[in-house]
């Protein structure tokens, strides 16, 4: 079965060798700075990965993005291509703490519990509305999905300036404070907090859904092609809002955890870009909810080592997202090299028998 | 509310609304207009939000550093050059979504903008001349509404030319196929690639532009929030002008005009709900969408050829 090794290695490989022509490409913008690559790799592996401290920062960094990355891939399985986890996770938040303070005196389980549902479904709603704009009206969701983030936007911007402005904050306008019970805490011996675990149970738990089920089959089916789907009797329109709204979910999750576990209310702070860098993270993760778990890593620990590359070089705190833009470009432009290294060409027999991967469709 | 006394008194808010809708719309045009010559070759662009943000870095470092504004108009529309090419040339390889490859472009011209533009955030360069339009009136409001920038005034005529250039000309019919039938140009012997990658370095270069104007004139200084995702935005205002330049300049100035609602009624004391107008823009823009799209057939004007939005 050497066909079909070759076969599975290249979904591997492929993206290991973007991954290693950014780092030369990469290596070469800070050499033209004047600095050693070989020296700025290593400060990033000590910032990210070098000691339980930095890979601390690396797995609070990559726990949201594991939520937002999620509200891209999901309904990229159905081939839609959303873009608006930020605003998802926006509403999602401000609607957490909304809950949160207004449940104040209850039992801290039902709270953090009701906070999470009431993250989770209202930034589902906002991406479902994108889904559902698309199926009824035939709006762009990639479009409605961005209006639908600066609308989420000034939203917040609203509530924490406006109605439910803590009087107390002057300089950050923000909402009440939680009560410290309704603090997502640490992980018993971890000191990360619960996020981290939300991140990787809705990765597992989506990769299942999308993978093992029937409701993820009819997704790709309907992503593959969907007039097949349709022919096939598929209910395209309940797909599709049910996978916008699990992905937007999923982001609203992202912005109760920020909540509840790092700002303790909703203020503008909520608006750092993590709904953005999901993007990147599902695209690099191939729409693939279980791949997102280690590129989320890998990108949060790029984040993580920010700030040792402005101590230790001096160089600006855009490098690591420099380093990400060449790594999503290297990326998506390896997407042409499937299917062209002779390594990996299945036999003329296995080529038959492989139906086309659904997911590099996407 | 010391504003509500001056001479003007509420007739101040449209005054605000109509110099307002001309200052923002200004980036809008110019980045909706590239986005549509671009969108007219079958390729969508969603990275010029970073070919925006390196432009207004490039125009604002150069005209500190040559003391000459309009060079600095002229860098950033060079700098969208390599931009546009690199998108434009990679999106014609097999399999690359152009979709999610703006996105990336996005992230890395706006990473490479802030890496490059750190050591201009805090000196001040020239600024972009006005126009003073309003030179015959001596109320200071009047005045301020009509300071129309120059540049302003260059996308105002090249939003007609577009349309002559699209509809009259021999490159224009050459763009319009390629964007129609990709098939069609092929069979009459034109390299679809080529006439891509020509309109995607075009509107590339038209958004540098509309980011010079940010740096260089409205608001006029060099950070990092500069942008408010302009860039992004510009990709909704060209599906909003169903492809057709002059209704791209409506639309710019619809868009700006809502964006101005909020600060003209806060001039005037009327304070409440300022950050809900701030969605204003983007609730216009999505109510115009819905109303104009249909689930069942795709709209005329859209380039047959932009497959993402079938």
């Amino acid at each position: 079965m050497s066909a079909g090794l070759g076969a599975r290695l290249e979904p591997i490989v492929i993206p290991l060798c973007a991954l290693v022509a950014t780092l030369a490409v990469f290596g070469g913008f800070v050499a033209l700075g004047g600095h050693d690559p070989l020296e700025v790799y290593y400060q990033m592996y000590r910032g990210a990965f070098g000691s339980w401290f930095s890979f601390k920062n690396t797995l609070l960094r990559a726990s949201p993005l594991m939520l937002t990355a999620l509200c891209t891939a999901l309904p990229a399985r159905l081939g839609l291509v959303i873009i608006g986890g930020e605003g998802a996770l926006v509403m999602g938040g401000l609607a957490s703490a909304v809950v949160g303070i207004a449940l104040d005196g209850g039992s801290p389980f039902v709270v953090i519990a009701a906070m999470a549902l009431a993250g989770f479904a209202v930034g589902g709603i906002w991406i479902a509305l994108a889904g559902i704009m698309r199926i009824y009206r035939g709006v762009n969701e990639t479009i409605s999905s961005l209006l639908l983030t600066y609308i989420g936007i000034a939203l917040l911007n609203h509530f924490v300036e406006g109605p439910l402005k803590d009087p107390a904050s002057l300089n950050k306008p923000s909402t009440r404070h939680l009560a410290d019970a309704y603090m997502l805490g640490p992980m018993p011996g971890l000191e990360v907090h619960w996020g981290l675990a939300f991140g990787v149970i809705a990765c597992v738990v989506f990769w299942v859904l999308m993978m093992r089920t029937t409701f993820g089959f009819s997704a790709s089916v309907v992503g593959g092609n969907l007039r097949a789907a349709k022919l096939a009797g598929l209910n395209v329109a309940r797909l599709t809002i049910i996978a916008c709204f699990l992905g937007g979910g999923a982001a609203g999750l992202a912005g109760m955890v920020e909540v509840s576990a790092v700002q303790g209310c909703a203020n503008a702070s909520l608006v750092a870009g993590y709904g953005y860098a999901g993007i990147l993270v599902a695209f690099l993760a191939r729409q693939n909810p279980i791949a997102v778990i280690p590129v989320a890593l890998l990108l949060g620990g790029i984040n993580a080592s920010g700030g040792l590359l402005q101590r230790v070089f001096d160089l600006p705190d855009a490098t690591v997202s420099v380093l990400q833009g060449i790594l999503f470009i290297m990326i998506l432009a390896s997407e042409s090299l499937y299917g062209k290294i002779p390594l990996f060409r299945p036999r003329a027999k296995a080529a038959e028998a492989a139906p086309k991967k659904l997911a590099e469709a996407v | 509310m010391d504003a509500v006394t001056s001479e003007l008194g509420f007739w101040g808010v449209p005054l605000a609304i109509f110099g307002g809708a001309i200052r923002i719309s200004t980036p809008f045009l110019f980045v909706s207009l590239g986005e549509c010559i671009t969108e007219k070759s079958g390729r969508i662009n969603l990275g010029l939000e970073g070919t925006l943000v390196m432009g207004a870095m490039g125009a604002y470092g150069v005209s500190y550093l040559t003391g000459s504004p309009w060079l600095g108009v002229l860098a950033a529309a060079g700098l969208g050059v390599p931009f546009g090419a690199l998108h434009g040339y990679l999106s014609s390889r097999p399999r690359v979504n152009d979709i999610a490859l703006g996105i990336a472009m996005m992230l890395f011209g706006v990473g490479l903008a802030f890496y490059f533009g750190k050591p201009f955030i805090q000196p001040s360069a020239p600024h972009l001349p006005a126009i003073h339009f309003g030179a015959f009136s001596s109320n200071p409001e009047v005045r301020a509404a009509l300071d129309v920038n120059a540049l302003f005034v260059v996308g105002l005529v090249l939003a007609p030319s577009l349309v002559w250039f699209l509809q009259r000309t021999r490159w224009g019919l050459i763009l319009r196929t390629v964007g129609e039938s990709a098939e069609a140009a092929r069979a009459m012997g034109y390299d679809v690639n080529r006439v891509r990658l020509l309109a995607t370095i075009v509107g590339a270069s038209l958004s540098g532009v509309g980011g010079s104007f940010l740096s260089l004139f409205y608001p006029g200084s060099w950070n990092e929030r500069l942008s408010s995702g302009q860039g992004l935005m510009a990709v909704a205002l060209v599906i909003f002008a169903r492809w057709h330049p002059m209704r791209c300049l409506w639309a710019s100035l619809l868009f700006g005009g809502a964006s101005a609602i909020g600060p003209a009624l806060q001039s005037v004391g009327i304070t409440s709900g300022y950050y809900l107008y701030n969605a204003a823009p983007y609730v216009l823009t999505l109510v115009i969408m819905l109303m104009s799209s249909s689930a069942t057939h795709t709209s005329a004007d859209m380039p047959a050829e932009l497959a993402v939005l079938r």
